[in-house]
């Protein structure tokens, strides 16, 4: 490939010209960058300038008002409440899994690797239905649960626990190849040089996938704060009290409250947003520190 | 420190890395494990340095036990094969880790520990790229570090996995010099793995020769390449000529050409192998004596500081022979020339008489 690449080179400095010997006539270039703007502008860009549009048709004062109802707010905060408790679960397992995949050797490797694929594989809603089936009044520990007045389904720990089911493939789908394509000679090094396992991890194991892991939160973090399905089928929809940001959505829209539903979207249009900059910036860092690192 | 194996066997899956192997090692060697891929070396070097457990058998570091003795099992370094600098450390920061890492009560000070990375850093050459990072270095420079690093724990025993294994041709004989005076000068007790016999035999105190888990032969490098405990070790240890012939009353017989094998008293046999290194070979224009054998010079190789020439016999197998340039000169050798082969007086053959 290599040399290749190389007589390629020469070839192009000898003809003195350049585009030509490896790139597509300039025609080409412009009819597929277009057929992708056009295809991106379609289903992406329009879709959230409606969003915008809608929210805002009955004015600035009705948007303040559709975000400010208590239900909103309540809405909101059992949204941020459900991610703070699941991303930090994730981030904890998320490692632990990966560090065991990527690092050891172990009977049933492959079966912890297609659990963690499951809830990528599982409909939400069968999962939502999984918990109601294990914790709801007429699941296997209903009855255990009533008894001790313990409420999960159709209350905030049931859309946690959805939350966290649906979201955990996240961080150690990402962490495991990265860990993976490592080795474990860096580890294994630092245990040789009198490290104990806390050391080697927390100096050389952790460094090396730091960029990958706040990818991984960040798109776990996401999914919790958008989930729909499953959260939908445990939460039971009790206004201010089991409704996530995207159920109150659904409500308002059921209410032929287009405006306000469509208000109640741009505040998790936003959040994306906020997460797509924090995204692009850790991007942009893991690219310089790469860079900063190779070149000399 | 001396390192004592003993009886260690491993197996992985069905695979057995290493059959039942015993070794010494006296205090301030420099020795290399050598032998093929898959041979076992790599994994009795893991086991040494206690990153692979024996399934049987023990390894012991002045007669203790490593596995009931703990202090004496981080007393060794070990440098990986592709290095495994910590990427993103400086070169620093990497030889400084075995030192900050250790309990707060045994920590040096970071004076010290300045003055310690400082002093490895002249011991290995590299003063000015204590602020690279390892992806800046070449690879020459990185096993360096590595090697830096190993030692700024102050090991008693120094393990090297296919040291320059993943350098090329001209660094890796610089580097295999330098690691040689670098041995004169700190003498720690050291075991490198390799595949290459060549650089066993200039860097190495002691040889071990290992070939599917087995030790083949251990020995000094001139008691391996002249004194060969076996045909696997002779075939390891140089170029050879491979024949089929006869053995009787200590001689062989390969074609119209005998061969004495006294020295190793074979026992007679119908079918045999034997194995005459290239040098071994002398090339005349005319025929000289009974002892030598008519062939068609195929190819001559006279680049380097002998001339190989590839013959065919006139049995039709492949012969090699390696002259020096005076030879060569002397003889104004052609292509397709016709030519006699006779062995030299020398008694250097090996002959596998089992099959």
């Amino acid at each position: 490939m290599a040399g290749g690449a190389a007589s390629r080179f020469a070839f192009k400095t000898r003809a003195g010209s350049s585009a030509r010997v490896i790139g597509e006539p300039v025609w080409v270039k412009r009819c597929l960058i277009g057929a992708a703007l056009i295809y991106l502008s379609l289903l992406l860009f329009t879709p959230l300038l409606i969003v915008l549009v809608t929210a805002f048709q009955k004015g600035a004062a009705f948007y303040a008002l559709s975000l400010t109802d208590p239900d909103a707010l309540a809405a909101l905060r059992l949204t941020l409440l459900t991610a703070a408790i699941a991303v930090p679960l994730n981030l904890v397992f998320g490692i632990a899994a990966s560090w065991a995949i990527a690092k050891f050797d172990f009977h049933g490797k492959n079966l912890l690797l297609t659990l963690i694929d499951l809830p990528f594989s599982v409909s939400p809603v069968v999962s939502g239905l999984v918990f109601v089936l294990l914790f709801g009044a007429q699941g296997y520990w209903g009855g255990w649960l009533r008894e001790h007045d313990i409420k999960i389904i159709f209350a905030a720990p049931g859309i946690v626990l959805a939350t966290i089911f649906v979201t955990f493939p996240f961080v150690a789908r990402e962490l495991i190849p990265l860990m993976q394509s490592q080795g474990k000679e860096e580890e294994e090094a630092a245990i040789m040089l009198g490290a104990n396992g806390f050391q080697a991890f927390w100096r050389v194991t952790l460094p090396n996938i730091k960029w990958g892991l706040l990818y991984g939160v960040i798109l776990c973090n996401a999914r919790a704060m958008g989930e729909f399905g499953a959260v939908s089928v445990v939460s039971g929809h009790i206004r201010g009290l089991t409704n996530t940001l995207p159920l109150h959505v659904e409500i308002l829209y059921n209410e032929y409250n287009f405006t306000g539903a469509f208000a109640v979207s741009s505040l998790l249009l936003f959040l994306a947003l906020v997460t797509l900059g924090i995204k692009s910036f850790i991007e942009a860092q893991y690219a310089r520190q790469l860079k900063e690192s190779q070149g000399s | 420190m001396s390192i004592a194996i003993r009886s260690l066997t491993k197996t992985f899956g069905h695979f057995t890395a290493l059959k039942d192997v015993s070794l010494d090692i006296p205090s301030g060697e420099l020795v290399a494990l050598l032998g093929p891929s898959g041979s076992g070396k790599t994994t009795l070097l893991r086991i040494v340095a206690g990153l692979e457990f024996q399934d049987a058998g023990e390894v012991c570091f002045e007669g203790e036990d490593a596995r009931d003795d703990k202090e004496a099992a981080r007393q060794v370094g070990f440098v990986f094969q592709h290095y495994a600098l910590f990427r993103h450390m400086t070169v620093f920061e990497n030889i400084a880790f075995g030192l900050r890492v250790r309990p707060r009560s045994k920590r040096p000070s970071e004076d010290a520990i300045r003055v310690k990375v400082t002093e490895l850093l002249k011991l290995v050459q590299l003063e000015n790229l204590a602020r690279r990072y390892p992806s800046q270095l070449s690879g020459g420079q990185r096993q360096r570090i590595a090697i830096a690093r190993a030692l700024a724990v102050e090991p008693k025993v120094l393990l090297l996995d296919e040291p320059f294994g993943a350098l090329d041709a001209k660094v890796r004989k610089e580097l295999r010099q330098w690691l040689r005076q670098l041995h004169d000068e700190i003498h720690v007790t050291s075991i490198f793995v390799t595949h290459d016999q060549e650089e066993a035999l200039e860097v190495a105190d002691r040889i071990v020769v290992m070939n599917e888990g087995c030790i083949e032969q251990m020995g000094t490098p001139e008691e391996v390449y002249h004194r060969p405990a076996s045909a696997f070790v002779y075939n390891f240890l140089g170029d050879v000529n491979l024949f089929h012939g006869r053995v009787e009353d200590g001689k062989a017989h390969i074609g119209s050409i005998t061969v004495d094998l006294s020295h190793q008293q074979p026992q007679d046999s119908e079918k045999a192998t034997i194995y005459i290194r290239p040098h071994l070979f002398d090339i005349h224009r005319v025929r000289t004596g009974k002892n030598s054998f008519k062939a068609v010079i195929k190819r001559i190789n006279p680049a380097g500081s002998v001339v190989k020439v590839e013959l065919v016999s006139e049995w039709g197998g492949l012969v090699q022979v390696e002259m020096t340039q005076e030879r060569y000169r002397e003889l104004a050798l052609k292509r397709d020339e016709e030519v006699f082969v006779s062995p030299k007086e020398e008694k250097g053959f090996f002959a596998d008489y089992s099959i």
